[in-house]
Formats: C-alpha cells, structure tokens, sequence
C-alpha cells in the first residue's frame, strides 16, 4: 500500500497477518467465488433473471474491508454486491433466495440481485444507482455523530462512480462535517465498456479524495492480506475520530460487467494478464507454501463451501412466491399509505 | 422484404442522422467501445469515430447538460441516457435548462437538442431501473415528448425531432428493442404531432402508447374473438397530446379505456382521461376506465413485476366492466 496525503505508511505483507486470519480471509473468498460460479450457471437455467454482476476476481475487496468492520457498523454497497453480502454475515441461503426472488431472501424477493438488504448486519443495500449509495453513507454516518457513537460507515463503488456528481457532493460533506464514513472504492479500471481512461482525466483516483483534504490510500485490491491490513487501520482510524478516509482497491473483474455483456471492448491478454493475479489462488498457494495449509487443508475447505452452496440452492429452490396479494405492503410503513 | 428490429431502426435513423447533417453527433454512457447498454449505436464508433459518437463518464447531469448547451451553440446533439430512472439525475438540466431556456430569454435561445432513452419494465430489473417516468417529463411545458411503439415509429421519429427548434425526449420501452419485423411507408413519416389509430373499431376505445401498445393491441385481440370491436388509439407524441384524435375516436365509440404503465396517481393517463371527460362527456355511456402500473416501485420477482403491470387480461376486464 502506498498512502497519499497524510495518511501513515505501513507495510503489509503476508508475515504480518496471524496464520489464523489469512486462512479465514481464503476461506471467505471461496464462498464469495463458488457462490456466484454457481449464480452463473443459476442464470443459465433462469433461475436468477434480471441484471446479474459478478464480482469473480475482485473477492479480496468485499472480504478484506469486511475484516475490518465491528457488528455495530454499517455497509453501504452498490448492485455487484453479493460478495459483500455474505462476506458482511447474510446467509447464502437469504442472498441466493434474494437472487432467485423468493419471499425467504433477504428482501423478500423484492430486491434481487443488485438490491440485496439486511438490518440484522446493518447492510443498507445494494444500491442500483451509480453513486447513489454515497450520500447515503455520509447521512448515516452523520446519525452515529450526532448520536454520539463510534461507529464506521464503510461505502464501497466503483471507478465509474467517481464521475458523478453525487461522489464530489458527498465526498466534501464527509469531509467538511470530519464524518466516520471509510469510502472504499473498487477501482477495477472500467465503468461497464467504458475504460477508466475515457471517464477520468485523472486516473489516479486516490488524489480526488486527497483534494477534498481527506486521508487517501490506494491497495493492492488482488492482495487481500494488503486489502485488510489498509482497511483495519483506515477503519481504525474512521473510529478514533480520525474523519472520512477513502481507500482505493485496484482490481479486475474477471467476467463481463453484467450476463447481458458481450465484452467486447477488452482485450483477451489483458483479462489472462489479471487473472494470473486471481487473488484467491495467490493467497492459497502462499499459505500452502508457508506450511500454514496442507493441500488436504484446501480440500476440506471446498468441500465444506460446497455443501454450503448446494444448501443453498436447495433452500432457495424450495423457497415461496411472496403472495401477490401483498404486491403493495411496504410502500409506506402504514397498511394502505399507497394510494 | 427483410426484416429489421426496433434497435436497428433506431440505428437507422441514428446512421441516417449522422450522414444528413454533420452538426449532429451522439454522446451518452456506453454508446461507443460498449455498443450502446441496449445496442442501439453498435458499431457507430467505428462507422463515425470517438467525436461524433462520444462515450461519457458517470455524469447524467453533466453531459446532459453539456448537450443543451452544445445545442445552445449550434450543434444538433442525439444525447442518450440509458433508462429513465438515470434521467433523474439530469432532471434539473432537462427541467430547468433544457425546457425553460427559451421562455426566461424571451425567444432568444432555443434548445434544438434531442434525448433518448429507455423506459418501462419487464426485465425483472427492479426498482432503480424500470419505471415510466415519461409521463412527468409530459408535464413539463417546452419539450415535445414522444413514444415510439412501432417500428416504423422507432425508424421514423428521430429526423422530425432533430428539426425541431426545441427539445425533444423520446422514450423507448426495454421491451421493444428486440421486436422485429418489417418496415411499411410510415417509416418516413414527418408526423410526430398525431396519435395513430392502429385497430378500427366501434364499441370501445383503448387508448395507450410505447409499451403498452402491445397489450392494447392483444387485449383488442380477444376481445374480437368474443365479438367486442375495439378501437386502439397509439398516442406518439405525449406532449402536446393530439386530443382531437382521441376525442374523435371516444365520440364515435362512446366508451374509453386508457392504459399506462406509469403509476396511476397525478399520471399521464389521468391526463387523458380528463381529456376525454372535458371533451366529449355527452357522448360516453360509461365513466372513462383506467389501467395502470400498480403504484409501488417495481418489484424483482416475475409473479409480482407482472402483478405490476398492465396485462391483457386487465384491459379486457376493464372493457368488460364498461359494459361493452
Ligand atoms: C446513475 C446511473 N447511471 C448509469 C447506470 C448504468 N450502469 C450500471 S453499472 C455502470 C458502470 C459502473 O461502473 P463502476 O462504478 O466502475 O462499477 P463496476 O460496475 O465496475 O463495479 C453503469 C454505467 C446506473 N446504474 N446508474
Ligand atoms: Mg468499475
């Protein structure tokens, strides 16, 4: 990690990570991975309808900031959010419900894929709207200060939500009030087909936060050792009252921005070239090479996320239709606000 | 004759846009290296080059803004925003600019400037990204507003709109771009003042556009079938709305039936329905029937997105209860 501004200098590395953590950092990873491979195929048989986004190769983002969160904080996301999702604690068995519009997901099959929900971990969605979400992490942010309370709003996006209005607007009313909000963006270069370099004309996003005077880092975002190690301290510092941080992840997706995507505006060497950096199988065969795994290890891993995902599956399969007769409950909080 | 769909119309037109008036160019999120989020301007980068077809950031408001105000300087842009609920973020721009700039300067400066852009559900997309939103943009005084349902429609409607003085939406259903079929003389109409009669008929009139076209249509279907001859009234322009048109057709057939997908409430089909009352309430038999897009955000599942929306069956009952 390199820190911009103000922020401190450290130096992660593997070594400074309890052996314990970074096998829990893989293992959150996998779920994160096998979930959606299976959410893929769940589309191929319609399933899953609507947009669906994966976040295959950009695991180490969602898992590593998550590490850094406490039960009582919350989390902002955007519509590739399944990842955080479950790395923030919903069940896979809520999420794939979600996913497959059952009234057992997580917002009741209102929501699906891009609008996944859950008060229970203080996850505020799922957020469909580029850059939508980061207004309102600034006002959650804003209720833990006037409430007195030392909590951190972590709000992820992307590149791409950095061009919008709402990111500048909300950026300097996090840092003008010194709110507790960890920006963390998912810079993985491109917003849908368009290239960082048609959307920026700075590319170097850490400096955007760094002229709103807020401490800007930027990681590694296929290193999740990195990853978490850069969120626990900005975390760390969100909570000591330390004002807003922003921290860059530079990472890739793997696969096409949506199911509807044909890709065609990257370049097949490009993709390889990234996905040689897959940061689940760096950390695995870090961990098998330190004596901290055995291959057996591995296996017994998989073979757990496995019956996990295939739990859920069933669970979700199983699952109910939300009568349509309840079509207009929760509109307005009061039965019959809707007309 | 081949075959064309909705999406490669609009290419058409788009192509045929570009080619015509080098003043003209198309800028929006997506429309180039992705090939437009629906494909309507796949390979126009390529044909036109990254000037004329311009891909922008994030930026609604921003570049919806700069269109207006290219437009204000000479250009003829065709500005795209990938769906209606992205528009609101360039709400102010289109209200407060777009629409106003040429009454607050006292007929100075127009806006000859055209937005495009998809609306509708029935992609299980959810609630950011599926409503009708074009009846609020109806509301407002300054824009020509208009819904191409057909795909002479989709073909036809762009080089009028580009003429105008003013500032011109037009609304394409998510629904429609994959619709495919032929191309008939419409297609080089002028016309984006008339609603279209698209179905003869003498005992009711259904009224709809854009997307809800199609149910109308299919709902005149069945209702053929047990001997109730509809008259389908598409609108086009929703903004000036041709209420000759419809009062002529209600008048004749003495009963009305409006279909919207847009949620009810303070909606363009209250708008229509008013028309009518004001219009021609000697000649109903029967109050004016509406059929709408349940008034929630859309929901994901299939069950409940089509409990939401206008279906077939719902404008038959509607005609039903008319007593027709
Ligand atoms: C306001 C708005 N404009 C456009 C879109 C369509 N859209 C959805 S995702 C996306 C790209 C966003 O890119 P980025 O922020 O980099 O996130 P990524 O998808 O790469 O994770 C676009 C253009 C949208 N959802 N919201
Ligand atoms: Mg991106």
């Amino acid at each position: 990690m390199s820190g911009s501004s103000d922020a401190p200098e450290v130096e992660p590395g593997a070594a400074s990570v309890e052996p314990g953590r970074s096998v829990h950092l893989l293992s959150e990873m996998l779920r994160v991975r096998r979930f959606e491979e299976r959410c893929v195929e769940l589309y191929s048989h319609q399933a899953i309808r609507g947009f669906l986004h994966l976040a295959i190769g950009e695991e180490a983002c969602c898992v590593g900031v998550m590490q850094a969160l406490d039960p009582e904080d919350a989390v902002v996301a955007t519509y590739r959010e399944h990842g955080h999702a479950l790395a923030r604690g919903i069940s896979m068995r809520a999420a794939l419900a979600e996913l497959e519009g059952r009234v057992e997901g997580c917002s009741r099959g209102r929501g699906g894929s891009m609008h996944l929900f859950d008060a229970a971990t203080r996850f505020f969605g799922g957020n469909a709207i580029v850059a939508g979400g980061l207004p309102l992490a600034v006002g959650l942010a804003l209720a833990d200060h006037l409430s007195g309370r030392h909590r951190v709003t972590a709000c992820f996006f992307g590149d791409g939500a950095v061009a919008e209005g709402e990111f500048h607007e909300a950026m300097n009313l996090a840092a003008l009030w010194h709110l507790p909000v960890l920006f963390c963006c998912e810079n993985n270069l491109y917003a849908m087909g368009t290239a960082l370099e048609f959307t920026e004309s700075e590319t170097d996003l850490s400096l955007k936060a760094a002229s709103y005077r807020m401490a800007s880092w930027h990681v590694d975002g296929m290193d999740v050792l990195a990853v978490s190690e850069a969120a626990r301290e900005a975390a760390d510092a969100v909570r000591a009252g330390g004002g807003p941080h922003f921290l860059e992840m530079r990472t890739y997706r793997f696969r096409s921005h949506s199911m509807y995507d044909p890709d065609r505006y990257r370049d097949k060497a490009e993709i390889d070239r990234w996905r040689s950096r897959d940061p689940i199988d760096q950390l695995r065969v870090q961990l098998v090479a330190r004596g901290v795994l055995t291959d057996a290890d591995v296996e017994r891993m998989e073979s757990a996320i496995a019956d996990e995902v295939l739990d859920a599956v069933d669970f979700a399969a199983g699952g109910t239709d939300e009568p349509v007769a309840d079509l207009g409950r929760f509109v307005t909080s009061t039965p019959g606000g809707a007309t | 004759m081949s075959t064309i769909t909705y999406r490669e119309a609009l290419r058409e037109a788009i192509r045929e846009a570009l080619i015509a008036d080098e003043r003209v160019f198309v800028m929006g999120e997506d429309v180039g290296h992705y090939g437009g989020s629906y494909a309507v301007t796949l390979g126009l980068l390529e044909e036109f080059g990254p000037e004329r077809i311009r891909d922008t950031p994030l930026s609604e408001s921003g570049f919806v803004g700069a269109g207006i105000g290219a437009a204000l300087g000479g250009m003829r842009p065709i500005v795209e925003v990938m769906t209606v609920n992205f528009s609101l973020l360039a709400l102010d721009q289109i209200m407060n600019n777009a629409a106003s700039l040429l009454y607050m300067s006292g007929g100075q400066f127009n806006v000859p400037l055209v937005i495009r852009m998809a609306t509708g559900a029935g992609r299980q997309v959810a609630a950011q990204h599926s409503h009708s939103l074009e009846g609020w943009y109806a509301h407002i005084p300054g824009l020509r507003v208009l819904a191409p349902a057909t795909l002479d429609d989709a073909r036809a409607m762009l080089a009028p709109a580009l003429d105008d003085p003013d500032p011109v939406l037009i609304f394409e259903h998510a629904m429609l771009y994959g619709t495919e079929g032929e191309l008939t003389d419409d297609a080089h109409t002028r016309d984006i003042t008339s609603a279209a009669i698209r179905r003869r008929g003498e005992d009711v009139t259904i009224v709809a556009y854009g997307g809800t076209l199609r149910v109308a249509l299919g709902a005149a279907e069945v209702l053929a079938r047990e001997g109730v001859d509809a008259e389908v009234v598409d609108l086009r322009s929703l903004r000036p709305l041709d209420t000759s048109t419809i009062l002529t057709a209600v008048s004749r057939t003495h009963r009305a039936v409006v279909v919207d997908e847009g949620w009810r409430s303070g909606s363009l089909s209250a708008e229509v329905a008013s028309r009518i009352t004001e219009g021609v309430f000697y000649d109903l038999d029967a109050p004016v029937a509406r059929v709408c897009g349940a008034e929630v955000p859309m929901p994901y599942a299939k069950h409940l997105e089509d409990a939401a929306m206008p279906q077939v069956a719902d404008v038959v009952a509607a005609v039903h209860a008319l007593g027709a």
